[in-house]
């Protein structure tokens, strides 16, 4: 079967120093991905990659075949316009209220009227658990998991063929990080999605993830099934799910 | 490495790193700019940047106005009165105002004001990615953040001049009538005699170029800023600062280019 996201030695550096160095990675359609490894190991980096909003140094990143790093600007816009992203705070628009959050693709793409396009985002929040009395609230007004929740149907409301999802559980207690999988995992399944999640949290990588990798020095070090994590004799990822002080994995605290 | 051969490399780095700055600020400029002609376009953005710009502005604009023009009816009559000259009060002012003060002070206070916001929230903007959101949203930043702030800048510095150069003439009326004893009508008869079109549009063109200056420098630096609150901050500061001096420097150029006998 073809991947539907096939990377091959993407390289980025930012000044001296390397974040990807040769990332090899396939996402089979309909699975979901989660990537797993420590802070600064480039795995934002490598999500933004393949949203073009960080442009690598070399490699490849093709969606469904097409290489999305030399596709004209309105293709990749076209491209972009199937991906839903939920960024690891949130990254909702304080200026605007809820709704207009979960609509902002909607509007933006479809020009659909703004009236339709509240009626659509009432829609969408009850998908993720909130009511409509949320819809007319500055996101500032909501707690992390609500916010959390917003961010998740603004990256749904169009329906994406692809989503992206960085740590999805930062910041929030178990419960409600569960709450958060959960919802991820129901959204995905529904719409047929492909997925990437990135994440530190083995729970939720384990929830979410069918299949797995882990970045390290720049490298996907190691895959296998999401369920295998925690139970995988690999020392890097043994190490990592563990949170072992020892082991062949160096933490630079000091540079 | 020999010591002057170090100097020169650090003033070649400096030299390309200025360079750099110029550039990037001209295509960001220009990009701008491109976004305000071409669809597709965001009124509601520019209303609330209008609003932000100009609405919000109008106190601290109003008092600075009113208070000038009438510190400089007490300072003209201090210099006039020594050479029996007192009769040119008014028309001091109002020149100066209309001229001059009106959209240099206007466009100082707007910059400490509207353009600090302005790099505040996009800095904000871009180090909780919500930047980056707008383009997986299908948004280009650029026209959606900037383009409306440029346009709005354009706009609303000239409305504000307006109201400035009439507080600042009624400042100085003030004081000349009620507190240096002018009779109020020769005053006004005096202020408007001496006082042309050119003067004003002369004024109106420099608030344009100001609101344009003042919301260019608060979004590039509020776009670019980085690493958290710390980057945040410093883009404030900067957008201010050069906002300001860009002002002053801008405003000899424009006198110079509009400068009538």
């Amino acid at each position: 079967m073809t991947p539907k996201i096939k990377i091959r030695g993407l390289k980025k550096s930012f000044g001296p120093k390397t974040v990807l160095d040769g990332v090899d990675l396939d996402v089979m359609p309909g699975t979901a991905m989660v990537v797993i490894g420590g802070s600064g190991t480039g795995k934002s980096v490598l999500i933004k990659s393949i949203l073009g909003l960080v442009t690598p140094d070399a490699g490849s990143i093709e969606i469904d075949g097409e290489d999305v790093l030399t596709v004209s600007r309105s293709r990749a816009k076209q491209r972009r316009a199937q991906i839903g992203m939920l960024f690891q705070a949130g990254a909702l628009f304080d200026s605007i209220p809820v709704w207009e959050n979960v609509a902002f693709g909607l509007l933006a793409e479809k020009k659909i009227p703004r009236k339709t396009a509240r009626h659509k985002s009432i829609e969408i929040l009850a998908q993720v658990g909130l009511d409509a009395t949320v819809a007319d609230l500055s996101p500032a007004e909501l707690s992390g998991g609500m916010q959390k929740r917003v961010a998740l149907a603004r990256a749904i409301a169009s329906s994406p063929k692809i989503m992206f999802f960085d740590e999805p559980t930062t910041g929030l207690d178990p419960i409600m990080g569960a709450v958060i999988d959960g919802l991820i995992v129901d959204c995905v399944k529904t719409l047929g999605s492909t997925s990437i999640a990135i994440t530190h949290d083995m729970a939720s990588a384990v929830r979410i993830g069918d299949t797995a990798a882990m970045l390290y020095n720049g490298k996907i070090t190691w895959t296998g099934p999401a369920a295998t994590l925690l139970t995988t004799d690999n020392p890097l990822v043994d190490q990592f799910t563990h949170g072992r002080r020892e082991g062949p994995i160096r933490m630079a605290l000091r540079k | 490495m020999n010591p002057i051969l170090n100097l020169i490399a650090a003033i070649g780095a400096a030299v390309l790193n200025g360079l750099g700055f110029i550039g990037e600020l001209a295509i960001f400029a220009a990009t701008g700019l491109l976004g305000v002609l071409t669809p597709p376009y965001y009124p509601r953005q520019v209303g609330r940047s209008l609003m932000e710009i100009g609405f919000y502005s109008l106190p601290v604009v109003s008092l600075t106005a009113l208070f000038t023009g009438m510190v400089l009816a007490l300072q003209s009559y201090t210099g006039f009165s020594r050479f029996n000259a007192e009769s040119a009060i008014a028309s001091v002012v109002v020149l100066s105002v209309t001229r001059e003060l009106g959209p240099v002070l206007a466009g100082l206070m707007v910059s400490g004001r509207a353009g600090a916001a302005m790099a505040a929230e996009l800095g904000t903007m871009r180090v909780t990615d919500q930047i980056d959101a707008l383009t997986t949203l299908s948004t280009d930043p650029m026209k959606y953040l900037v383009a409306p702030r440029l346009l709005a800048g354009i706009i609303a510095m000239p409305l504000l001049v307006v109201i400035a150069d009439i507080l600042g003439v009624l400042g100085g009326f003030l004081v000349a009538s009620l507190k240096l004893g002018f009779n109020p009508n020769t005053y006004l008869i005096s202020t408007f005699s001496n006082l042309r079109q050119d003067d004003v549009v002369s004024g109106l063109i420099k608030a344009a170029v100001f609101g344009f200056i003042i919301a260019l420098m608060g979004s590039f630096n509020g776009y670019r800023s980085k690493g958290g609150a710390q980057g945040v901050g410093a883009a404030t500061t900067s957008a201010v600062v050069s906002a300001s001096i860009l002002i002053l420097a801008l405003d000899y150029i424009l006198t110079q280019l509009l400068f009538t006998k």
